[in-house]
Parts: structure tokens; sequence; C-alpha cells
């Protein structure tokens, strides 16, 4: 199947882009790694008027250290943050979740905010943006504004993203020394979509778990967090009672979409085990 | 409609190369269609089989999924561009893909080759695990996969063997 | 000798540098671009087709629908004579009136490219009225169901039964009972190359040449000369490189019938390669087969009776020229069939529905007629408190049993269930196994193992299309030509998708003329050049062909030592060929290079006396008679764990013991055993075509339907007994069903056990994680 047709542009920087985008707005689309979006090009599910590659602007390609927070240029493809030491080292949960995206011809190309703007409500990126309590940058010819990620997924394949805006950088807040970070998720296949995933980020545990950030991918209309869960694991000393607890709970904060090859039932079954999974392994791996 | 169009240049297996594209012509239906380069073949149109793997500023990618535009100025190489003699550089990787019958069809082999390439450059021994893993994004539907996992080793082996006097 | 030894392939030379050449490679001046216009439901009245919209854009450049084609070609019915009374409703290359299924096309537009010719099909509008549609076989035969096909009274396309013994007194007085109710769901064959043809048309010779991605070309050449009414010897189809087949393309197929016709009907050439999505659509499609089984058992565990009830479907129509009815044949036949039971009954209901046409995929039939009966072994023994291999062991046919003629038909001939059991067992200790198992299940690591025992049908015989009707080829013949310089070319009508017949054929001939391999090149995939013969599908080309190709060579040889002992004053017998020199049979002296007596033979032919057979052409032909398969047989052993929390099921050892007869090549063989056990275990774990309720399919692309990739397959250990044919000199049989045919039982049975302590079973396909949990009553 072959894409509709579509005029293209280059913008030369990004003054340009924001200004193409402010003209074209709701009729041009974004291209940047375009993984997600030629698959839907190819099979003629989008037809845009206009494709804006900013694939090339450099200055989105920036991976900058600030006060207490990694910033992402919105282009830094997947295997750019996989090779990179100091994702690696301040952000492990990222760094876990990127070897989960599809396969490595894929993240050559792909990028963090293509996919962020994208939505996959099973998007590993995503949710671990929400775990991070993360925020986006959009810019557009009118400015610039933050959005913190718990607001910027709004559904299926929808965001907070306004038609002349672009996602030019992600701030995510690193952690303190010891924090713990746990990406999981069940696909059928290695680099599939998950059925399933879970991010997890907590303070240092000693005995009871703090700062609690748990996202979850794959079982509602877009990555959700799970604050009841939260609280209740912050709420007192993590023993397998609480676990159980924790996986009876979650159960009841996802909301799977009807689908009759995985209902909604095993959906909720599936993020449940990764939670038990999660929260033993902690357990398991506290000192003393 | 008017199908609206673009001139870009590249390189393409070390020549260069310029052509007026539609836009919204892919990257591996150019190198097929109007390069003659058919070595790449075309499985899926949706990334998922990795019939199209081409190499872009030397990285895998997948050829449908990127516009014959975004290539502008890129260097692209093919399978019939590494297999090229005066390269070679995975001659070694396409004897033992034949001595061992890795391939039956053939359809996959080329985005088959340059992805195990590519896994061989970046981790020079790679466990059988670590070979499926790379390989996992490209679909064979002849092979039980086993022979081509086979091979990808044997030429691991082969590249760290002492040369001999 | 070559014929045993690992002999790598030409072709995969070519293929390995992107030197191959596909359909899709093949681009001819003023090439026009098809893509059709298909039905978005699943069954549906065709009201006004308006093209005008489509015709508007610049580079569209015809839109056909069925009225455009009447003229040009004809309609068909798929009936087969073995089965008399299978309805068989008229079905023409773009829908009439009603579509049948979604995806069925009702439109082609022609475009000066793909892209172009797919935003006309976008502008074409159809006044569709939606019909009820019937997506279920126990649906399609309620009284109430919506019938498909107006000529029918129901739904029913086809029933039938076969009988022997006593069955029903066999169960009564039997010791124990098993019975199962077993779901296979859809899938297909899903070559990585789609379906691909080019047509070009010259109206001044009235000549059709056809490219097309095809496993039959002789077939496809009648089949276009009679529906399209060209003298047959005015069509040509070429298979050129195929990018896998699998059973897929070895039918008439009405996308690329469409092709022919428009190019006949606009004059320019017309290229079609279906994308994925149409792919899922419109290609044929198998399975789909829900089977109700029970076995009875003595108290000591020999098996008494077999009963076998199998619902399928044909999807909207009959496939042309096979017809829909082999897979539900098979299964009636071939249940079972490793045991020497003397009271078998099995019927069979084939109905129409709306989804797209089942045809043979790889395997027909076997993997359920396997998985139905091997799962009601292990059952049988579990009752009992048996080892369900010592039960296997107790029933196998064996020894005197051969030959003999199934309880279900099927003629087998001397098979090594026995031998291959020894064989496996010698490669996977039991007990080691039972042992981690048991240690591994106090730790709550599940692991089970399963194994299958398979009767392979193969090398089919002239008789089953033969008396059916149907103009396909079951005889093969080969052509060899000793060229001026001693070398040989071989026209067969195999044809080579990748599985390696074109090696295996050049094995043979070179070694029933004493040359070297490479001195021998096979020229295949030609309907004009080559001669008739039937392609390559259901495991013939080494028995058939291969047959044919020694015979050849052994009438060649027979007039090079003719020509040799003219010239040499020596008598023939005496003499003998090796390394392409002709010897003393005795002394092993050489008198002359093979090349000479070609020199000779071609250029100086009156130094030959007068009275020799000098032919350097010749031409044998190979057919069977007497039997419709050539039966191998073989077992699987597969290990599996099984995740009780998700339900993902992970294969971990898997071994396929196989008996082919004589094995021409066994670097080939085997990594198409591999290759047909991850089709099997894609069918057992990941592929399924859904649709919903309302007949839309759910799984249009790679992302819904699963394919096995690298990353989840185990490594397969493949080992042989040969047990040669005695139907043939060379002894060959099948290989190519065999992965296929045993996978899915051996994982159904390893699953099965992996769950025995939770009292929990399933008899469904493919497992999927929410099916086996659910099944575990996990959620």
């Amino acid at each position: 199947m072959k894409a509709p047709d579509f005029d293209y542009r280059r913008p030369a920087d990004l003054p340009a882009a924001l200004t193409l985008l402010a003209r074209h707005g709701a009729e041009a689309s974004i291209i940047a790694g375009g993984q997600s979006l030629l698959p839907l090009l190819n099979f003629r599910l989008a037809a845009p008027q206009l494709l804006i590659d900013i694939g090339r602007l450099g200055e989105l390609k920036q991976l900058t250290e600030g006060d207490g927070h990694i910033e992402i240029g919105g282009l830094l493809r997947h295997c750019d943050l996989a090779a990179s030491p100091l994702i690696a080292q301040a952000l492990p949960l990222l760094h876990q979740a990127i070897g989960h995206i599809a396969h490595p011809a894929v993240r050559h190309r792909g990028t963090i905010g293509g996919s962020l703007a994208m939505a996959d409500p099973a998007g590993e990126l995503a949710a671990c943006c929400l775990a991070l309590d993360g925020q986006f940058s959009l810019l557009s010819a009118r400015g610039q504004r933050w959005v913190a990620a718990g607001d910027f997924f709004q559904g299926i394949y929808e965001t907070a993203l306004a038609p002349d805006e672009i996602l030019t950088a992600v701030r995510l807040p690193r952690g303190g020394p010891g924090r713990i970070s746990i990406f999981d998720e069940v696909a059928r296949r290695r680099g599939d979509f998950a059925m399933a995933g879970l991010a997890l980020v907590a303070e240092a545990y000693s005995g009871t778990l703090h700062g609690v950030r748990l996202a979850l991918l794959g079982v509602a209309d877009r990555t959700i967090l799970a604050p009841s869960t939260m609280a209740l694991l912050e709420a007192g000393p993590l023993d397998q009672a609480r676990i159980e607890q924790a996986v009876e709970l979650i159960a009841g904060e996802a909301d799977p979409p009807e689908d009759p090859a995985y209902p909604p039932a095993y959906r909720r079954h599936l993020v449940g085990v990764l939670l038990r999974r999660t929260l033993r392994r902690i357990l398991a791996e506290a000192p003393g | 409609m008017n199908a609206k169009s673009r001139r870009i240049a590249l390189t393409v297996n070390g020549e260069a190369v310029a052509r007026e594209v539609p836009v919204r012509l892919n990257l591996v239906d150019f190198l097929r269609h109007d390069l003659g380069f058919t070595g790449s073949h075309v499985g899926c149109e949706q990334g998922a089989c990795g019939a199209c793997t081409v190499l872009l500023d030397d990285q895998t990618v997948r050829g449908c999924l990127v516009l014959a535009v975004q290539a502008d100025g890129c260097a692209v190489q093919t399978i019939e561009g590494t297999s090229n003699n005066d390269n070679g550089l995975m001659a070694d990787l396409q004897e033992m893909f034949l001595s061992l019958n890795a391939l039956q069809c053939g359809f996959c082999t080329p985005g088959m080759l340059l992805s195990a390439q590519e896994l061989l450059r970046a981790n020079p021994r790679p466990s059988r695990e670590e070979i499926r893993d790379y390989l996992s994004g490209n679909f064979c539907r002849c092979t039980g996969y086993q022979a081509i996992v086979d091979a990808v080793a044997a030429v691991a082996r082969a590249r760290h063997e002492e040369p001999r006097p | 000798m070559s014929i045993g030894a690992e002999v790598p392939r030409d072709r995969a030379k070519r293929l390995l540098s992107g030197r191959g050449k596909f359909v899709d490679d093949i681009d001819l001046p003023r090439l026009l671009h098809l893509a059709f216009v298909r039905c978005p439901y699943a069954h549906a009245s065709i009201g006004a087709i308006d093209g005008a919209e489509a015709m508007a854009l610049p580079g569209v450049v015809a839109v056909l629908t069925a009225a455009d084609l009447d003229a040009a070609v004809s309609s068909w019915r798929a009936a087969h004579k073995l089965f008399p009374g299978m309805a068989a409703p008229e079905q023409s290359a773009l829908a009439r009136g009603v579509a049948r299924w979604q995806g069925e096309a009702v439109a082609g537009v022609l475009g000066e490219s793909r892209a172009l010719a797919e935003d006309g099909a976008e502008r074409v509008s159809v006044d569709w009225q939606e019909l009820p549609a019937v997506m279920d076989a126990n649906q399609a035969l309620a009284p109430e169901a919506p019938v498909l096909h107006g000529d029918m009274a129901n739904n029913l396309a086809y029933t039938a039964e076969v009988t022997a013994g006593d069955t029903e007194a066999a169960f009564e007085a039997a010791a124990h009972v098993v019975e199962e109710h077993f779901r296979f769901h859809r899938h297909s064959g899903i070559s990585l190359e789609p379906r691909g043809i080019i047509a070009e048309f010259e109206p001044g010779e009235g000549r059709l040449t056809v490219h097309q991605s095809h496993q039959t070309p002789h077939q496809q050449q009648d089949l276009y000369a009679r529906l399209l009414g060209l003298p047959e010897h005015k069509v040509r189809v070429i298979c050129p490189d195929v990018g896998g087949a699998f059973g897929l393309k070895h039918h008439l197929m009405a996308d690329e019938l469409v092709a022919c016709a428009a190019a006949r009907l606009l004059g320019r050439p017309v290229k079609f390669i279906a994308d994925r999505l149409e792919s899922f659509m419109a290609d044929v499609h198998c399975r789909d087969h829900e089977v109700r089984a029970r076995m009875a058992f003595s108290g000591s565990g020999e098996i008494l009776a077999l009963q076998v009830d199998d619902l399928f479907n044909a999807g909207a129509y009959g496939q042309y020229p096979r017809t829909s009815i082999a897979e539900g044949n098979q299964i009636m036949r071939l249940t079972g069939a490793p045991y020497g039971h003397g009271n078998y009954r099995a019927g069979l209901r084939m109905a129409f529905l709306n989804k797209s046409i089942l045809g043979h995929i790889r395997s027909v039939g076997h993997p359920i007629a396997c998985a139905v009966a091997e799962r009601l072994v292990d059952l049988g023994a579990a009752a009992l408190g048996l080892d369900p291999i010592a039960v296997r062991r107790q029933n196998y046919l064996q020894g005197d049993d051969f030959p003999r003629t199934s309880v279900g038909g099927v003629e087998l001939e001397n098979l090594s269930f026995n031998a291959c059991l020894d064989k496996a067992l010698e490669i996977i200790d039991m007990a080691q196994f039972r042992r981690e198992q048991a240690e591994l299940r106090a730790r709550n690591v599940y692991r089970g193992i399963g194994i299958a025992t398979f009767v392979e049908l193969t090398a089919i015989g002239p008789e089953y299309y033969g008396e059916g009707g149907q103009h396909i080829s079951a005889q093969e013949t080969c052509l060899l030509r000793l060229e001026a310089s001693g070398t040989i070319r071989c026209y067969t009508g195999a044809t080579d998708q990748g599985q390696g017949i074109d090696t295996g054929i050049q094995q043979v001939v070179a070694d029933g003329l004493g040359l070297a391999v490479p001195d021998v090149e096979v020229i295949s995939g030609d309907s004009a050049l080559c001669p008739m013969g039937g392609g390559s599908w259901g495991s013939r080309g080494a028995a058939l062909a291969g047959e044919a190709a020694m015979r050849a060579a052994t009438t060649l040889r027979r007039n090079i030592l003719a020509i040799a002992g003219s010239l040499l004053q020596k008598n023939a017998a005496d003499l003998t060929i090796e390394q392409g020199i002709v010897l003393d049979a005795t002394t092993d002296s050489a008198h002359m290079a093979v090349s000479e007596i070609a020199r000779i033979g071609h250029f100086q032919p009156y130094s030959i006396a007068e009275d020799v057979t000098a032919d350097l052409t010749v031409v044998e032909r190979y057919a069977s008679r007497g039997r419709l398969f050539l039966a191998g047989n073989g077992l699987q052993i597969a290990t599996v764990e099984v995740d009780m929390d998700t339900g993902i099921v992970t294969p971990l050892r898997h071994l396929v013991v196989h008996d082919c007869g004589r094995i021409l090549n066994p670097l080939l063989v085997r990594e198409q055993i591999r290759g047909g056990v991850v089709q099997g275990l894609g069918a057992a774990l990941y592929e399924e075509l859904r649709y919903d309720p309302a007949g839309h399919l759910l799984t249009g692309s790679f992302a819904d339907y699963l394919v096995p990739m690298a990353g989840e397959m185990p490594d397969i250990e493949v080992a042989h007994i040969e047990t040669p044919t005695e139907t043939s000199a060379l002894g060959a049989k099948g290989a190519g069903e065999a992965g296929t045919a045993g996978a899915v039982g051996a994982i159904l049975n390893a699953v099965n056990d992996a769950i025995s302590p939770f009292d929990a079973s399933i008899a469904e396909t493919p497992i999927t994680p929410p099916r086996l949990l659910r099944a575990l009553g996990r959620f």
C-alpha cells in the first residue's frame, strides 16, 4: 500500500518550522524519525496535506544536564538514548525501557519526541516520562509552554499538543542516589507492543517505599498513573501482605479497552503479575 | 491530483545519484524502481518484516519507513553495494549462509545479512541469544532461523580466529 | 556420488548478493499497475459502481468491473468428481452482484504507478448494501442462517464419512473412553513475498506472457488459456524467483486473473503485487476446524476405536481448481493413522461462510489429524495411568502390519514408527526430563514434554486430480540436453521456491551420468521451455521429478556409453562414466571424456555407427500408479515452559525424527524441516486470522497477525531414519510437510503436560496467553 499524496517541506531551522506549522496547522504533520507516521501513511490511515520534516534540526538533538534534571531534545533517537552513559546513570528507568522498543533498525530512526507525540497507549517512553513526572516543552510561534506528562496524554493517540506546537524537549528530574527504577512489560514477542507494562520509581527503600510513582502502559486508553496503589505502597512497610494488597488494588486502576484477543480481565491480571514481580524484586534486593 | 515532487541528491552504494522523486515515495521503492537496486525487498510496508532493510549513513533502517526525500544528502548502502567485490565486507557472512543453507527463497536474506553484519560490528562475539535478539525484527518464513543463527555465530568465531601463518 | 551429500545451492549464491529476480523486480515498458476496490463488508450486495472520479485523476487509466470483464474472462466452479455432490458455486474474477467476504475485489483500477492506482481506487464509489454475515461454521449450518449462494438451499458444501469395523460396539465395550473438543483457528501461508504477477498480451500473435510468483506454471497456463479463451500454446507462464509459497501460490487467484484480463483489454502490460493488507484479506487461508473426537482403550492401553467429527468451512467459495475439500478429507483419512486399531468412524461437514477462501497451505490437514490423535493418546494414557510413550509403542503399526491400507483409506508402504521413537529416545532422555520437571515444579517452574507421531502424505499420484477432472499434472517429465562441450542442461516441470529441488535434481542427474554437479544446470519454472509437469507442492519434487530425472539420466548415460562403445570398438556394457570420463568398468582405465563424445555426437555424428542410439537430448517421464499418496512418517518431541502468571509458552527443545526415504541432500532437508516446524510453532502459539462478529478482519497487519520470529524460536534438532520407498528406483519420499505436521500436536501435548498439576487442559490453537490462563482459571 502506498502513501497518499502530500507536500513536503524541510525547514532550515526551528523558527522556520514553527512558522510553517502555524500557517498549516491541522493540515500538516510533523515528521521526525517517521517510525510511527510512515506506517499510518503507508496504510492510508492518515492523510496530511503537508509533512514538515524537522528531522535534521540540530537544536532538538541536545542532551543536557540541568539543575536536578536531564533535558532530552525531542529528536534524540532511541539508539542515541540507549548508547548514552548519562541516561544509563541518571535515568536508568529510561535505559531499561528502550530495550523493549521495537527492533534495532526502528530504534535508529525513532525519536523520543515523535514517540511521545504519537501517544500510543502502550508506548514505553510515555510511561517512563509519567513515572518520572517529566515535563514536555511544547513550542509554537506563539511561545513555549511546559506541560507535565500527566496532563499531556489525553487519550488514545491524543495529546495536549495544539496543531501549531512541536514537542521539542523532555525534562526529567534526576533522582537521588539509590533511587529505585524498574521498568517491565509483557509482550508476545520481542519488540512487540506490550500487553501490559509498568514503570516504577521510588526513593531508596528502607523497609517502606517513599516517593512512589507507578505508571502503567497498555492497560488504558493512555499511559496512566496508579495513585491508589502508590498511596498503599507508601502507607506502610513493604511485605508480602502489602504486595498482595497492591496487586489486588492495581487491577482496579487499570482500565483496558475491550479486545476479544486480550480481554480487559487478562490485562488487569497481567499488570498485577508485573507489580508482584517488581515488588518482590525490591524486597529481595533490599540491603540487609 | 498533482503528485508533488522534489529533487534529491544522495550517494547510493558509493555513487552520486540525483533524481526528481514524488515526495510520498519511500526509500525502498526509490532504490528498487527508480535506481534498479532490487536486492532490498518489500514485505509489509509497516516496518515489521525487515525485508526492506538498508543502511542509511551506516545504520540499518527500514526502507519502507523512510521517505526518499528524507535520504537527501545521505549515504545509502544496499545489499548490492555491500556485496560489491571492491569492498566485500560481508563476503564471509554470505559464504557461510551459503554453506549452511541459511536461506531458502532469499527474500529476507539481504535484510538478514545487513542486520547480522551490523550486529557483528557492534558485538563481535555475540551469544546465540544475542544473535536471535538482534535478528528478531527480520521475518524469515522459510528457514527455522537456526541455520541463520548458526551462520552468524560461525562467522563471529571465524573472524576471531588467529590468522594462520 | 553427490546424492546424500550436503551440496549448497547455485541459486542461493545469486540471492545472497541481492541478485534474485522476483516478479516485482521486473519492469516493462508502458507498464500499468493494478489496485483493487475491495468489499469493506463481510457480505454485501453491489449496486452501482461509479469510477468517474477515479478516472478524472491524472495517471488513472481504467476502472474495470465485473461487467467490463464479462466478455474477456469466464467464470468458474470448483468441483471435484471424487467428491460427487460437493457444492461448487460460480465465482468470477471480480465479484458480480454480491460480495461474499471482506476483501473480495469488485473493481480493478489501473494506473501509471501503484500509488496512482490506489489514489483512483479510493475514489471509486460503490453503492453497497450490507447483508447479514455468517462467520462461524456452526452458525452457517443453523436452519435460520442466511444462505451465501442463491442456487443453494443452505450453506452445507459437502459432507462425508468413512467407517471401518464396528466403532459403536468398540466404544461400548471399551474400558476407557477419552474425548476432546478441539478448535484449530484460521491462519495462512504468509510468504514474505506477497502474491504478484506481470501479464503482457501481444495482440498480433495473440500471445499472453505471464511472470507470476507461483508454484505451478503449467497449471496456470492451462487455466489462463481456458478462462481467457486463448489457445494453450499461446500462453506462457514464467515463475521467476519465488519468495516463499507454502501452498499459497498454487491456486488460481481471482486478482491475478484480473491482471491478465486487463492486460488483454488495455493492450499494455499490467503488474499486480499484493500488499500485506490485501494479502491477509484475499489470500487463501487454511485450518479453521472444529473437531470433536474420542478414542476407546482397553484396560491395558490398546487403542480399540477412534471417532472423529470435523466441522470446517471453505470460506465463501471452493478454491479453484483444487477445491477446498482436501483439508477436511486429510483429517478424515489421516487421524490416528500411525495406530493399528480396526474400528474407525470419521466424518466431515464443510460449510460456506463469509471469509476468504480456504486453500491448500503447507501440510494440508496434517497438523490437525496429528494433534487430535496424539492428544487423545496422551489423555488415554493419563486416564489409564500408563506411560504415554509405552502406549504409543504398544499401538504403532509395525513390521508385518505393512503394507496396508489404513482404516482411513491411506496406503501405508513401510513406515518406521518404532525406529523413529528409538532414535528420539536416544537423543532425549525422558527419565532425566521427568526428574528435572519434578524438581522444577517444586520451585513453581512448569515445564512439559509432548510427543507427536505423524504420517506424512507426499507426492500425490495422478489418480487424485486425474479422476477429479482437474487439469493438474501429477506426472513429471525431465528433458536432458548434452551440450556440445559435455555439460548438461536439465529441464524439469518441478519448480523451486527456495526448498532447493533444483539442486536435488542436479545431484540426481550428475550422479546418473557420472558427471560433476556443477556440470549440470537445471532450468525450471517456465511453461513454454519446460516439459509439462506439476510444479512443486505437496512434497512431490524429489519423489516425482527426482525419479523422472533419474530415468532421463539413465537413458542419456546409455546413449553416451553406446556412442563411446561405437567409437572405441568396445562393448558399451563394459564401460562406465566417472567424473566425466568414460572408463573401463573393470580396470578403471580411462578411455575418453564425455566432452569428447558430446563434441563428436553433435559435430561428427558420421563417426558413430548408424545402428547406435545416439540421441543427446532425451526425455523420460514418471508417474506413479495405483496409489494416491506416498506416505512418510516421523515424530516430534517438544519441551516447553509455561509461565503460569502470564500464560506465555516458551518452546525449549524441539526434536524431529523423520523418515522421508532416501535423502538427496540433508543440508536442504534439515532446514526445510526446521522451517516447517517454525510454521507449526506459529500455528500452535501465534498465528490466527481473527474477525469481529460482523466479519471484519482484525488481523490485517504484522502488528496484529503474529508470525514466529527468531527471538522466540528454539533450536530444532533433526534426525533421520531412511526407509526408501520401493515404488521408485530413487527411493525418495517428500519432506516438506513433516515439520508443520507434527509441531502443533507436540506443543499441544507439551503444554498440557506442563499444566497437568492444575487439573486443567487446553485444546485450542493458537495457545495464546489469555486462552491458556483462562483454561487455568487464572483470570
